[in-house]
C-alpha cells in the first residue's frame, strides 16, 4: 500500500502542535516549542503522535509545516545582517517609512527600528522612471565594488531595492547578478522578485525583511529536511504560507517572507473547511488563544486574502506600528485578547484588558507560577466556566483562589464590585473589544456580521464564543474538533499554490492587450514553474484578480478577471464587475467616472477536492449532563448551579439547553442562556440562538 | 434606567468603535489624497445638545478639536425642532468648521424611532474648493474659493441639487471633490445606523445619560490629571518667520484647579497673506498640545475639552475675524503644541520635548498653464499636474529621547510615496534622504530634516506653491539643547526660492528643499560618547559636528577617543564658566 497519512506541524512561540491524519483518524500532541533548534521539537511531536497512532515513519506520505521562526526572528531583530543597496538619493526609504505618526498623543512615541540601519544600506548610480525607462544606466562597476566590501562588513545577506523596479527590474536583476558573482557567499533577494510593486517603502521593506530572514530560514529548513530522513520520512516537505497554500521547500528557501503569518492562515484555512462541511456560505473565523484572537471573513469557504501585512507591531497590535509586508496573506484583524490578556484599571476607573499578555510564562495567576495581575483565564476561572481540575486534560492544576485574589485587589476593589461580578467585567470587556474588533474589519472589507456563523476554535474561544456571538447579534457558532490545534488540522486542508502579482497601470479606456496578455502569460508560466515543482501531476485552479479603483481615489477594491486572455469587449465586463464591487461595499456607484487598474494578481493552486458534507444535526431529545457546577450567570448576576456535560458523551443531535457548559480536554464551551448547542455527525458543536434562524444553512 | 458600571463601561467602548467605524468609511471611499493618503480627517458622536460624546483617534488635531464645536454652530442654525429624518447639514465656513474653506463638515441628526437621539459629524480636507488656489497669496478670505454657510445637503426628499451643481462649477477637481461630498455623508450614516442598533441593543431610548457619564467621567480624570500640576501661571514666546515680519506668538498658561487656561494676548497682528488662524484651530492645536502632556490617554470629548480654555484677543493673528484670508493657517497654527509646551516646561521639568519643525512642509506642485513669470504660451505642449505631497521635517527632542526624524508632529498625517507622486506627474525626484547635522545637539538629539531634490521630467518649468516656516528662526533647543537646523528652499542653478508664495523653477533647473530639524534636549556635552559617534557612523552627525557641538573626538576608525573627547569636554566647560 503506498503511504498515505498526512503530518502536519506547527511551532509556536510555546508550543509546537503535531498532527497526524489517517484514513483510521487523528492523532494530535503539543510539545513545548525548542527555539535554539525548532527541530529537536518538531521531532519530539513526530515520534509521539506516530507512536501514539502506530504508524511507521515510511507511511507518511507528506509533511506541511509553519512556523513562526522568521516572524520572531523579525520581531526579536534575530535575523542576519543584512544590507540594502538602493539607488542613489534614496538611502532613507525604507527607515523615513510614511513620515507619520500612529499613535497622536503620545509624545515618546518611538518607530520600529529599521532591519537595515543606515550604515548597511548603499547606494549606487541608476535610475529608472515611473514607466520603466532608464534615466541614468546602472553603474555596474560600483555595484562589484561594492559586492566586495560587504563580506568584510560581516553581511550575510543582500536586499538589492531600486525605485520603480517594479516597472522595470532589469537594474535589480543585473545588480543581482553582479553581487552573486564578487560576493558569491551572500544571499540576495530582488525587491522586484518578492514585491513587484510600486510604493518604495512598502516594497523596500518587504525585500528587506525576506533577505534578514532568509540565512536562518535557509539553514533551518536544510537541518529540518535532514532531520526527518534521519527519522525516516523521506516524504516531500511542503511549508504553509500567510496566504493559505502551500509553498516547496526549495521556493521557501527563497522567498521565506512568505510563510510569516503561518500559524494563523492554517486556522483561517480549517474554517473554511468547516465551512464548507456544514454548508456554511457566511462564516466569521474566531480563533482565541493565550495572547490574540484573531478573526476572519470566510465567504463560501474561502478565507479573504490580501496583499499587506505588519509585522512586529512594536505597539502592540495598533496599525502602522510594524514594518509592512506586501505578501499574499489571508486577511485578518489580531488583537490583544487572549486568554493570558492582563486586565487592569485604566486612568479613567474603566477596565481594561490587554493588549499584553502574562503569556505561558509566568501565565495567568491561576497557573501559580508567579503571576500577579488578573487575566481573561483568572476571570473565566473566577466564574467557574473553567474546571480546575481539568484544566488542559489536567496537566495545568489551577489554583482559583490565587485567581479570586487578584481579580478581587485589581479590579473589584476599584470598582466596588465583588469578585464575581469584577470577574463578568474583565469578560464582558475582552468579549466586547473583540466585538468591536470584528466590526470595524468587517466595514473595511464592506461586509456585514450578523448573518454570519461564527466557527470557533482555540484553546480560549469555546469559552467566549456565545457572548461574541451576541454582541454580534449571530445566531449560530460552530465548534468543530480539534478546536486546541486547529491550524495545524488546517495546513492538511491547504493546497500547493503560488501567488504571482505585477504592478501594471490601465486605464479601463485604454487597455494594451498584447502588453497585458504577454504579463499574463509571463505571470502564468511563473506560477505554473512553482506549483508544479510540488504537484507534478495534480489538477489545477487558476484564479486571476485586479484592483481597481476610481481615477483619483487612493484605495482599491479587488475584481475578478477571467483566467484566459483578454479580448477586447472585456473592457465592459470589468467595468460591470468594477460598477458591482463598488456598489457592495459603498452603496452607490459614480457614473461617468472612469476605472483605472493599478495592479494584477494570479494564483495558481491544486483543486482541492470539497470535504464531505455535513448535515446540520436534527433535534433529537434532551443530552444528559455529567453533572453541574456553580457558574456566574449575568443575567441573574449570581453564581447558579450549571449543568456540564462532556462533549464527547453528547449524542448527534442531543439536545443541550443554554445555559450549560460542554467540557473536554482541551477546552470547555460555555452555551450562553439563550443558545442551545448540541453536536453534529462529525462531533462539531453547533449552538443555535433559540428563535434565532434555524439550523438550515 | 440605570447601568452597571460594566455595561456603561461596554457601551462607551462601543460608542468609540462606532465612531471609528465611521472614519474608516471615510477613509476607504475618499477621493482626496489628503484625506484616503495622510488620513486628514476626523469623525465623530455627538448629544443632541451638540456635547461631543466620542472622536475616533483617526484624525488630525487641528479637525478633531475644531470639529468638536462646530455642531454647536450647526444647532443654532438648525435647531432640533427644525430637524427632520433625512437631514444632512454642511459648511466650509472657516470661522464655524476647522479653520478654512478646504475643510468640508457635515453633520448628520440621527433618529430611532422618529426621534432625534443625536449627532454625527465628520471632516475632510477637499483637493480644491476654487479661488487662487492653497498658499499664502490670498489678501481676503473672499479671495479663498468657494464658501458654504451651514446649510441643507439633503433632507428626506434626497440632496439638494442646487448646493451641488454650485460646487461642481466652482471647483477644478468637481468629480472628487463631489465624490468627497457623498463619503462624508456615507460615513456619517455609517455611523448613525451603528448607534441605532446600539440604542436598540441595550434598549436605550436617550443617550443623553451614557453621554454625561462618558464626559463627567473624562472630565474628572482629566482634572485630576490636571491637579497632580503645580497651579500657577506660565508664560512663553516664540518668534517665527512670518512673512511680511516675523510674528511674535506669546502664550500664557494658567493652571487651577477647575481646568487650564491658555491665553495668546500680547501676539503680533493679522498678516496680510494667508497666514491668518481663525479661534477654532487656534483652540484645537493648544488643546490638543495640553492634552499630549497632561493626559494624553483620555478619549477626546466634551469633557476633555471642557478643561482647556484657549483665547486670544480677536485682531491677534491666532484670532483673525472675517474677511481674514486663512487659507494656510495651518503654517501658523501648528506651532502652538511648542507653544504650549514652553509653559508647561516651566510646571513639569522634562515632560515635554524641544521645539520641532512643527509646521507640515508639504510640496505644493504644479505644471502646466499658469505658472507664475513663465510665459503662457511657452507652457503649451507642458503636462498639467497639480499635486500635494505631504512632507515632514524632524521633530523636537525628547526628555528620555532623540527626536523623530522627518516626522510629522503635531499633525501626524502619512506622506505620499515618490513612485507614487512621480506616476501621477511628469517630476522626477532625485533625492529625499536625511539631512545631516540638522537636528539640534543636545543630550537627546532633535530629529533629522530631510533634503529632497526634483525636476520636471520633461524639460518645462514648474511651481512650487511655499508655505514653509522655521527659514529664519529655528527650532529651539531646551534645557541647554541647541536648536535644529533651520529650512532652505534653492534650486540647483544657484537660486533661493523665498519660504512662502507661489514660485517657478526652470526647465532645465532643479529645486532643492532642505527640512528644518528639531531641537536638541539638554546639554550636548552631556550626550553619552558611544552615542555620538553611532550617529557618526550612521552619517546622522558629521565628524566636525560631532567635535563642534558635542565635543566628542573620534579615532580613525569611528569609535571615541576616549581621553581627547574629556579633555574637549572639560576645556569646554570651563570656557564656559569663565564666560559666566
Amino acid at each position: 500500500m503506498p503511504p498515505s497519512a498526512r503530518l502536519a506541524v506547527d511551532i509556536g512561540g510555546t508550543f509546537t502542535d503535531v498532527v497526524v491524519e489517517t484514513t483510521d483518524g487523528r492523532t494530535t500532541t503539543k510539545v513545548l516549542t525548542t527555539p535554539r533548534a525548532p527541530e529537536v521539537g518538531v521531532i519530539e511531536g513526530i515520534r509521539r503522535v506516530l507512536q501514539v497512532g502506530a504508524i511507521a515513519p515510511a507511511d507518511i506520505a507528506i509533511v506541511v509545516h509553519g512556523t513562526t521562526l522568521a516572524t520572531n526572528a523579525i520581531i526579536e531583530r534575530k535575523g542576519a545582517p543584512t544590507a540594502l543597496i538602493t539607488t542613489d538619493g534614496f538611502r532613507d526609504s525604507v527607515e523615513m517609512a510614511l513620515e507619520n505618526r500612529f499613535e497622536q498623543y503620545d509624545l515618546y512615541m518611538d518607530k520600529p527600528p529599521p532591519l537595515v540601519p543606515r550604515d548597511r544600506r548603499f547606494t549606487v548610480i541608476e535610475r529608472v522612471d515611473a514607466r520603466g525607462r532608464v534615466l541614468r544606466p546602472l553603474d555596474e562597476a560600483a555595484v562589484a565594488a561594492l559586492a566586495e566590501r560587504l563580506p568584510a562588513l560581516g553581511i550575510a545577506s543582500v536586499a538589492v531595492g531600486f525605485l520603480h523596479s517594479y516597472a522595470n527590474p532589469e537594474h535589480e536583476r543585473r545588480a543581482g547578478a553582479i553581487v552573486a558573482r564578487h560576493a558569491p557567499g551572500l544571499a540576495v533577494t530582488l525587491s522586484s522578485d518578492v514585491c513587484p510593486e510600486i510604493r518604495e517603502y512598502d516594497r523596500l521593506s518587504t525585500a528587506c525583511a525576506n533577505a534578514y530572514v532568509q540565512p536562518l530560514m535557509a539553514s533551518y529548513l536544510a537541518r529540518l529536511a535532514d532531520a526527518l530522513k534521519d527519522e525516516g520520512i523521506g516524504c516531500p516537505l511542503f511549508l504553509m504560507q500567510s496566504g493559505g497554500g502551500l509553498l516547496t521547500v526549495e521556493m521557501a528557501i527563497r522567498q521565506p517572507i512568505r510563510l510569516v503569518e503561518s500559524g494563523p492562515a492554517g486556522g483561517a484555512i480549517l474554517a473554511g473547511t468547516v465551512a464548507e462541511e456544514c454548508g456554511l456560505d457566511r462564516v466569521l473565523s474566531y480563533d482565541m488563544g493565550g495572547t490574540t484572537a484573531k478573526i476572519c471573513l470566510i465567504d463560501d469557504g474561502r478565507p479573504e486574502t490580501a496583499r499587506s501585512f505588519e509585522v512586529g507591531r512594536v505597539y502592540r497590535f495598533l496599525k502602522g506600528s510594524g514594518l509592512p509586508l506586501r505578501i499574499p496573506v489571508i486577511e485578518m484583524v489580531e488583537i490583544g485578547a487572549g486568554g493570558g490578556s492582563i486586565a487592569r484599571i485604566d486612568a479613567l476607573g474603566r477596565i481594561a484588558v490587554g493588549p499584553d499578555s502574562a503569556g505561558s510564562e509566568p501565565g495567568p495567576v491561576c497557573y501559580a507560577r508567579g503571576g500577579t495581575e488578573p487575566t481573561v483565564t483568572d476571570a473565566d476561572v473566577v466564574m467557574g466556566r473553567v474546571d480546575p481540575a481539568r484544566f488542559a486534560g489536567g496537566k495545568v492544576r489551577l489554583d482559583p483562589a490565587a485567581a479570586e485574589t487578584a481579580v478581587a485587589a485589581s479590579i473589584g476593589a476599584a470598582l466596588d464590585l465583588d469578585v464575581a461580578h469584577a470577574a463578568h467585567g474583565i469578560a464582558e470587556i475582552v468579549d466586547e473589544n473583540m466585538a468591536n474588533a470584528a466590526r470595524v474589519h468587517a466595514i473595511e472589507r464592506g461586509k456585514a456580521v450578523a448573518d454570519r456563523t461564527l466557527v470557533a476554535f482555540g484553546g480560549a474561544a469555546p469559552l467566549h464564543a456565545g457572548r461574541l456571538a451576541e454582541k454580534l447579534g449571530i445566531a449560530r457558532i460552530v465548534v468543530p474538533s480539534g478546536a486546541g490545534v486547529g491550524s495545524a488540522i488546517g495546513f492538511l486542508r491547504a493546497p500547493v499554490s503560488y501567488e504571482v502579482v505585477r504592478s501594471h497601470y490601465a486605464r479601463l479606456s485604454a487597455l494594451d492587450l498584447g502588453a497585458i496578455n504577454a504579463m499574463l502569460d509571463e505571470m502564468a508560466a511563473e506560477a505554473r514553474s512553482v506549483v508544479r515543482l510540488g504537484a507534478p501531476a495534480a489538477e489545477l485552479t487558476e484564479r486571476r484578480q485586479i484592483s481597481m479603483r476610481y481615477v483619483g481615489q487612493g484605495h482599491e477594491i479587488v475584481v475578478a478577471l477571467p483566467a484566459r486572455r483578454l479580448v477586447a469587449s472585456d473592457a465592459a465586463l470589468l467595468q460591470a464587475a468594477f460598477d458591482d464591487a463598488y456598489r457592495h461595499l459603498y452603496a452607490r456607484t459614480i457614473a461617468g467616472h472612469e476605472a483605472e487598474i493599478l495592479s494584477w494578481t494570479l494564483n495558481l493552486s491544486t483543486t482541492v477536492a470539497p470535504p464531505a458534507r455535513v448535515a446540520m444535526p436534527r433535534p433529537n431529545g434532551a443530552a444528559v449532563p455529567a453533572g453541574e457546577r456553580s457558574v456566574f450567570d449575568p443575567s441573574r448576576r449570581r453564581h447558579v448551579a450549571m449543568p456540564v456535560h462532556r462533549r464527547d458523551a453528547i449524542a448527534e443531535g442531543a439536545l443541550v439547553r443554554g445555559p450549560a457548559l460542554i467540557v473536554e480536554d482541551e477546552t470547555t464551551t460555555v452555551v450562553p442562556a439563550a443558545f442551545d448547542a448540541t453536536v453534529n455527525a462529525i462531533g462539531y458543536i453547533v449552538m443555535t440562538r433559540r428563535g434565532g434562524s434555524e439550523a438550515t444553512p | 434606567m440605570t447601568f452597571s458600571p460594566i455595561e456603561l463601561q461596554v457601551m462607551w467602548n462601543r460608542l468609540i468603535a462606532v465612531v471609528e467605524e465611521q472614519a474608516q468609511t471615510l477613509i476607504r471611499t475618499a477621493f482626496g489624497t489628503a484625506t484616503r493618503e495622510a488620513g486628514d480627517l476626523s469623525a465623530g458622536a455627538f448629544l443632541p445638545d451638540g456635547r461631543m460624546v466620542a472622536q475616533a483617534v483617526t484624525g488630525t488635531p487641528g479637525h478633531v478639536n475644531s470639529m468638536a464645536n462646530s455642531v454647536m454652530h450647526f444647532l443654532r442654525v438648525f435647531p432640533p425642532e427644525a430637524t427632520r429624518p433625512g437631514d444632512v447639514f454642511i459648511t466650509n465656513d472657516p470661522w464655524m468648521g476647522t479653520g478654512h474653506y478646504w475643510d468640508l463638515t457635515v453633520v448628520t441628526p440621527t433618529f430611532r424611532q422618529g426621534r432625534l437621539v443625536g449627532y454625527f459629524a465628520c471632516t475632510c480636507h477637499v483637493v480644491d474648493i476654487g479661488g487662487v488656489g492653497l498658499g499664502v497669496e490670498s489678501r481676503q478670505v473672499y479671495h479663498e474659493g468657494l464658501a458654504i454657510p451651514i446649510m441643507r445637503l439633503a433632507d428626506a426628499n434626497g440632496l439638494n441639487e442646487h448646493l451641488l451643481q454650485i460646487v461642481r462649477a466652482n471647483v477644478r477637481e468637481p468629480v472628487q471633490v463631489e465624490g468627497d461630498i457623498y463619503s462624508l455623508i456615507a460615513c456619517n450614516d455609517v455611523g448613525a445606523r451603528r448607534l441605532v442598533e446600539m440604542m436598540d441593543e441595550f434598549a436605550i431610548d436617550d443617550l443623553t445619560p451614557l453621554g454625561s457619564y462618558i464626559i463627567d467621567q473624562s472630565r474628572a480624570a482629566m482634572l485630576k490629571a490636571i491637579r497632580a500640576l503645580p497651579a500657577g501661571t506660565y508664560r512663553n514666546t516664540m518668534r517665527i518667520d512670518g512673512i511680511e515680519a516675523p510674528i511674535d506668538l506669546v502664550c500664557t498658561l494658567t493652571i487651577a484647579a477647575d481646568g487650564i487656561a491658555v491665553d495668546f494676548a500680547g501676539t503680533s497682528g493679522m498678516s496680510s497673506y494667508a497666514i491668518n488662524v481663525p479661534i477654532c484651530y487656534t483652540e484645537a492645536y493648544a488643546s490638543f498640545g495640553v492634552q499630549c502632556v497632561v493626559a494624553p490617554g483620555v478619549p477626546n470629548n466634551a469633557g476633555t475639552l471642557g478643561t482647556v480654555k484657549v483665547t486670544a484677543p480677536v485682531g491677534t493673528i491666532l484670532n483673525a475675524p472675517r474677511p481674514a484670508p486663512v487659507a494656510s493657517r495651518h503654517m501658523v497654527g501648528q506651532m502652538l503644541p511648542d507653544m504650549v509646551f514652553g509653559c508647561l516646561h516651566q510646571a513639569v521639568p522634562d515632560r515635554v520635548p524641544a521645539e520641532g519643525t512643527s509646521c507640515l512642509w508639504n510640496l505644493r506642485l504644479s505644471g502646466g498653464t499658469g505658472l507664475p513669470d513663465i510665459d503662457p504660451n511657452l507652457l503649451s505642449n507642458a503636462t498639467p499636474f497639480n499635486i500635494t505631497s505631504f512632507h515632514s521635517g524632524g521633530a523636537g527632542a525628547r526628555p528620555t529621547k532623540d527626536g523623530l526624524s522627518a516626522t510629522a508632529f503635531p499633525s501626524g498625517v502619512r506622506n505620499v510615496p515618490i513612485e507614487v507622486t512621480e506616476a501621477l506627474t511628469p517630476l522626477v525626484f532625485w533625492r529625499k534622504e536625511y539631512r545631516t547635522d540638522s537636528g539640534g545637539a543636545g543630550t537627546q538629539r532633535g530629529g533629522l530634516g530631510q533634503v529632497m531634490e526634483l525636476e520636471n521630467g520633461e524639460g518645462s518649468p514648474f511651481a512650487i506653491s511655499a508655505t514653509f516656516d522655521r527659514v529664519v528662526h529655528p527650532p529651539r533647543g531646551r534645557v541647554g539643547g541647541l536648536p535644529g537646523m533651520t529650512g532652505r528652499l534653492t534650486t540647483r542653478g544657484g537660486r533661493t526660492l523665498r519660504a512662502k508664495g507661489r514660485q517657478s523653477v526652470a526647465a532645465d533647473d532643479r529645486l532643492i528643499i532642505e527640512f528644518p530639524g528639531g531641537g536638541g534636549y539638554g546639554d550636548p556635552l552631556d550626550r553619552a560618547p558611544e552615542r555620538v559617534a553611532a550617529d557618526v557612523r550612521l552619517e546622522f552627525v558629521s565628524a566636525e559636528a560631532a567635535r563642534r557641538d558635542y565635543g566628542v573626538v573620534l579615532d580613525a576608525a569611528g569609535g571615541v577617543d576616549v581621553p581627547a573627547t574629556e579633555a574637549l569636554r572639560a576645556r569646554r566647560r570651563a570656557s564656559r564658566q569663565a564666560a559666566e
